[in-house]
């Protein structure tokens, strides 16, 4: 059997899957929150509720409405990046002018509020969701298994991923919200809209969170506590890549990702902490992140 | 040449008629109280200038136009449209076109991108092809990083996509600070141009001697208000009480 560094290759590319699927759902995260960071200088302490209402919605719309895991991909991204507009709109928008702290603070309670109002509900203890029929299985690659959902999951979040940068990056909406991160008074005085811009951009990264939780119900026992502990890692993720940095979000998801599947391998002890290792370094040798700018 | 004729008869019927009234503004910046009752009006196809000292309250007038400053009080007409309860996105859409003094060029957009950023409020603004003929620097760094550029061409940039828009009032803060002789002489045949093609123009200036030729009319402001008007026609008597005024 094929070795790497004393270990069968079969496990270790197996690991390396392992990674590269979590490091898939940390770049979807930690994208969204960099685009919310950038125009709103808000860091979303809700993210990982607004992730874990995405898992909730697609368990509870296939359970009560008979709603499919391909329709909940489409709709459950809607509905809670319209839920997260109307957050923008009626308690966000008010403390704008205000430290971006509150920010911070506001959203933490609303994350807050979420858990515990589905933990009244439903426990803690999670629900599974099945894996859609047509990607149930796996596929033998030579030197590894890959369930195929796994794979489902990895292609579709760098598909978004790539097309959100797409956007930010190559279109005029995008140049308008860079703009807006940079100058918004300037962008007003152009004639934009700039508070419309903002419940737009809010909701979408919204909707972003949402996406990677209707991802994760399969593979992950569909919780009130999913997002919170998963968002501590995704900070971590987002303080390495550097804030606001678009490229910099999905690049440090994916690479972290791998980083902790490469430790499973030869430190397991480790797995958990090696990402806030990191952190930890570059925050001494490059405090705006790998891809920030320095202020 | 056949196009510039064109425009000027286009708007010939409009000259004259009032395109920007301002009668007893005042703007606070939280508690301070800048602009102290600020009366004045511009006719389409003028230009006009906003002399004074430093923080007379020239740029926080443009602003309290364009409703960049906090609280306003008083009334400003554009085109016939009271503004003052308008939110900020939709005083451009009247057709104006505002040029900071900062320059207000974005790092994150290249050359090009700067140019396309504001959007059309009017119909008839300048193809890019048009402001690439008058700005030809421009045309050869589209790619570069706004913030690249040079003063002179940061300040071209911050005019040329002011133009793309179709705005036909244009409020021009200090477009001539800190540049070299020759990008001013440039910036002034490029107003020249700009007043041809039938355009409106509030000039914010500290260099005199460049506004001067330019101006149909001058205002002076001091602490908040307009003290002074003098016309073109009147400068050349009154200009030692001008410069009494400004303190050079």
């Amino acid at each position: 059997m094929t070795m790497i560094f004393g270990v069968p290759l079969a496990v270790f590319m197996g690991q390396l899957m392992l990674g590269l699927i979590n490091g898939a759902f940390y770049a979807l995260l930690s994208l969204g929150l960099a685009v919310i960071f950038g125009l709103l200088k808000i860091i979303n302490f809700a993210h990982g509720a607004q992730y874990m209402l995405g898992a909730f919605a697609a368990l509870l719309g296939l359970q009560y409405l008979g709603i499919n895991y391909w329709l909940a991909l489409l709709l459950v991204p809607l509905v809670v990046g319209g839920l997260g507009m109307v957050i923008e709109r009626t308690v966000l928008r008010r403390i704008a002018h205000l430290d971006h702290l509150y920010g911070l603070l506001l959203t933490y309670g609303l994350a807050l509020i979420f858990e515990g109002a589905l933990i009244n509900v439903f426990g803690v203890s999670g629900a599974s969701y099945p894996v859609p029929e047509a990607l149930q299985g796996g596929l033998n690659l030579g030197f590894m298994f890959l369930p195929t959902y796994r794979g489902w999951v990895l292609v579709a979040a760098l598909v978004v991923c790539l097309v959100t940068w797409f956007i930010i990056e190559r279109t005029r909406l995008g140049a308008y919200l860079r703009a807006g991160t940079e100058n918004p008074a300037l962008m007003q005085a152009f004639g934009v809209n700039v508070p419309q811009l903002i419940t737009l951009t809010y909701g979408f990264g919204v909707a972003l969170a949402a996406f990677a939780g209707v991802l994760a119900a399969p593979l992950y026992p569909v919780s009130p506590t999913m997002g919170s502990s998963l968002l501590i890692v995704v900070f971590a993720v987002v303080v390495i890549g550097g804030m606001g940095s678009i490229l910099g979000a999905i690049l440090t998801g994916l690479g972290m990702g791998l980083v902790e599947g490469l430790t499973k391998v030869y430190y397991p002890e480790a797995a958990n902490t090696v990402i806030f290792l990191v952190m930890i370094l570059v925050l001494m040798l490059r405090p705006a992140g790998l891809f920030g700018k320095e202020a | 040449m056949s196009q510039a004729a064109e425009a000027i008869t286009d708007y010939r019927d409009l000259d004259g008629a009032e395109m920007l009234r301002v009668r007893d503004l005042h703007a606070f910046y939280g508690e301070s109280h800048i602009l102290h009752g600020v009366d004045f009006d511009v006719r389409r196809g003028e230009l006009v200038t906003l002399l004074g000292r430093n923080g007379a309250g020239r740029s926080t007038t443009l602003k309290a136009i364009m409703n960049m400053v906090g609280r306003r009080t008083g009334s400003i007409v554009i085109n016939g449209n009271e503004t003052l309860a308008m939110r900020p996105h939709r005083i451009p859409r009247l057709g104006v076109g505002y040029c900071p003094e900062e320059r207000g060029i974005f790092s994150s957009l290249d050359v090009e991108e700067n140019l396309l950023l504001p959007p059309t409020v009017r119909s008839g603004g300048m193809g890019l092809d048009e402001i690439y003929t008058m700005f030809p620097n421009l045309y050869e760094r589209r790619r570069s990083q706004g913030t690249r550029l040079s003063g002179g061409e940061q300040q071209m940039l911050a005019m040329g996509r002011i133009l793309r828009t179709g705005a036909r009032l244009l409020l021009l803060d200090e477009i001539t600070e800190g540049l070299a002789p020759v990008i001013v002489q440039a910036l002034g045949e490029v107003l020249v141009k700009l007043k041809a093609r039938g355009m409106t123009i509030v000039l914010v200036e500290q260099n005199f001697r460049f506004a001067a030729p330019l101006a149909d009319r001058h205002f002076v402001m001091e602490h908040g208000r307009i003290i002074e008007e003098i016309s073109a026609a009147e400068l050349p008597a009154r200009r030692e009480h001008l410069n009494s005024l400004l303190g050079v």
